[in-house]
């Protein structure tokens, strides 16, 4: 096994950054609060973050903020279940957009990796705070209704158990303290007999692998490369300890350091 | 950016008489743009003049065709969408035509969010009678990737809402027979035989269900869903399961003509856990997969069912030494 590029993968993130024109620019133009949280996060894991200029990337963060926040952000999409299940806020994925959970929570975590605690207190103390005025209880059991009979997850009741899906139910579940409703020994040799041939993991029986842990920065060997599964490969070498990297929260999905100056103050 | 004859033909919006009185509104960046986009000419154009039409909350004709022209450039855009929703309320507008443009774009983006979930917001709005025309649908999206999670999440939901249950068990057989290990049919088949209105559950289903099961195993014993599938047929009740002969006898058939597979292995590692009590001959076929080469000898076939998976799936060998490692106290 080579070594990681730390610093050609610290380059290529940056390089995305400041691409102006391509057909995945445009595309991807109302979703680039997520790309900004895996390439931020990546960079941090690589131990790489001061790459960036931060004052920018919080002020644009700050601008696709919701002036009316606070409002629940949901309303032109469905009860999928998310990590963001639980969260309320009020972020889109870029200027001009309408607020939306799954940026809402890319821009909290691009703000808690970046140490911006004025804007912090309000958003991640929201994402404690705020669990208090959701019936938590309420969205545990419908994670929990999404659960199958092989012990994984759905992305509704019924749905087909799917590894990412299980990372987002997990997760939640974690999260609000509800581990307990997780058949772990079930769904551990679920994800267990999820490992392929070659090494990698698959996300569905009979699916192929793609880069939960190959290592690589696309999805599988000889496929472009992109940032987001360059963050899912070098988050998977972190949740395996690979030297050099700072580890990473498998229920936030942001470095340990991060998540603990968050909660504990650290 | 690949381009088409409708692009190539396109007619700037400046350029077209209905859209004179529209000042376009150019997007925001801010003072520090960030990561600006340099946006080809016609899809800025287009965004500049949706933001004005949205901006002004115009629910006219035009408008709907505006939101065609910027989903057509952009279908991820939730918010065009959304818009789109909003106007087509408001006119009253023929949910039929805006079906069949729906049809055309989901045809191209199949794993799109936001054309699966305006699909379902108009199945909605058109109620039952359309119940039918959807499971086409999604068999049609189905015939070209039997696994898009889209197209079943949205047929559950159709199922469930609208109803069509009819068909659907001969569905599932279907898909199967086609390719038998097919995950997403399989689970679809266990979503209907536990919760279609028809058939009478889980329990009533039961013993058909071990029937058709047994039989896809023994045509492909190395086929995960099934043995998963098995189980959930006893779902929470291990003593039936353990009682049920049909389930160990597979077990034993399995070992005696495919040597070593892993699922026949695991699910008969199971039964003993639960308490299961193993028959002589399936204890000498055990006994005869062992590695004679296998210097660990066992009294307890539990831990010997382990100590084969951790030689034969040695991918999983850890997982395999960790049950070994962890069996319950009656067993070991």
């Amino acid at each position: 096994m080579g070594g990681l590029e730390e610093e050609k993968h610290a380059r290529y993130i940056v390089s995305v950054e400041k691409k102006k024109d391509d057909f995945e620019a445009l595309v991807i133009e109302h979703l680039r609060m997520n790309g900004a949280y895996w390439g931020l996060t990546t960079l941090d894991l690589l131990n790489k973050i001061g790459a960036i200029d931060a004052d920018e990337v919080v002020s644009w963060v700050m601008e696709c903020q919701d002036k009316d926040c606070g409002k629940f952000v949901t309303h032109n999409e469905r009860c999928v279940i998310h990590l963001t299940s639980v969260i309320s806020g009020g972020f889109a994925g870029n200027l001009g957009h309408d607020p939306h959970l799954l940026y809402t929570l890319s821009a909290v975590q691009v703000l808690a990796l970046l140490d911006r605690f004025s804007y912090c207190a309000i958003c991640c103390l929201s994402l404690l705070g705020r669990l208090s005025k959701i019936n938590v209880e309420k969205a545990v059991n419908y994670i929990v209704s999404c659960k199958n009979l092989d012990g994984g997850f759905g992305s509704i009741p019924g749905g087909e158990s799917h590894a990412g899906q299980i990372f987002c139910c997990v997760g939640a579940l974690a999260i609000t303290g509800s581990l307990h409703h997780v058949d772990r020994d079930l769904l551990g040799w679920w994800l267990c007999e999820r490992q392929c041939k070659d090494g990698g993991l698959s996300g569905r029986p009979e699916k192929l692998a793609d880069d939960n842990d190959n290592g690589g920065i696309s999805d599988r060997p000889d496929n472009a490369v992109d940032v987001f599964h360059t963050f899912f490969g070098v988050a998977g070498l972190s949740l395996m300890e690979y030297p050099g990297l700072k580890s990473i929260d498998p229920a936030y999905a942001l470095p340990v350091d991060v998540v603990n100056r968050i909660f504990f103050r650290k | 950016m690949p381009s088409s004859v409708d692009e190539v033909d396109r007619i700037p919006l400046s350029a077209r008489p209905e859209w004179s009185d529209v000042r376009p509104v150019p997007q925001d960046d801010g003072p520090n743009p960030v990561a600006p986009i340099a946006y080809r000419d016609d899809f800025r154009e287009t965004m500049d003049y949706f933001r004005a039409v949205y901006l002004a909350d115009e629910r006219s004709r035009r408008a709907v065709d505006l939101t065609t022209e910027a989903i057509g450039m952009n279908p991820g855009n939730y918010t065009v969408w959304h818009f789109r929703r909003v106007v087509l309320e408001s006119l009253n507008a023929d949910l039929h035509e805006e079906r069949d443009f729906l049809d055309r774009m989901t045809m191209r983006n199949a794993k799109n969010y936001q054309i699966w979930h305006h699909r379902r917001w108009l199945a909605e709005k058109l109620g039952p009678e359309v119940a039918n025309k959807e499971l086409e649908f999604t068999k049609s999206i189905l015939d070209l990737d039997a696994k898009n999670y889209h197209a079943w999440s949205h047929r559950q939901w159709v199922l469930q809402s609208l109803g069509g249950w009819e068909n659907e068990l001969d569905y599932c057989c279907m898909l199967l027979e086609d390719d038998i290990f097919n995950n997403s049919a399989w689970n679809q088949r266990y979503f209907v035989i536990t919760r279609s209105p028809l058939l009478g559950g889980l329990q009533a289903m039961r013993d058909s269900e071990v029937g058709y099961t047994t039989e896809a195993i023994l045509a492909n014993p190395p086929n995960e869903s099934p043995w998963r599938y098995l189980r959930g047929l006893y779902k929470g009740n291990a003593s039936q399961l353990i009682s049920d002969n049909r389930v160990s006898e597979l077990c034993l058939k399995v070992l005696k003509t495919s040597n070593s597979c892993r699922f026949a292995l695991g699910l008969l590692l199971d039964l003993l856990c639960y308490g299961f009590q193993p028959s002589e001959e399936l204890r000498a076929v055990v006994e005869a997969l062992r590695n004679s080469e296998q210097d660990t000898v066992s009294s307890n076939l539990a831990a010997t069912v382990c100590l084969i998976l951790e030689i034969t799936d040695p991918m999983r060998s850890n997982y395999w030494a960790w049950r070994r490692n962890n069996l319950p106290s009656q067993v070991r």
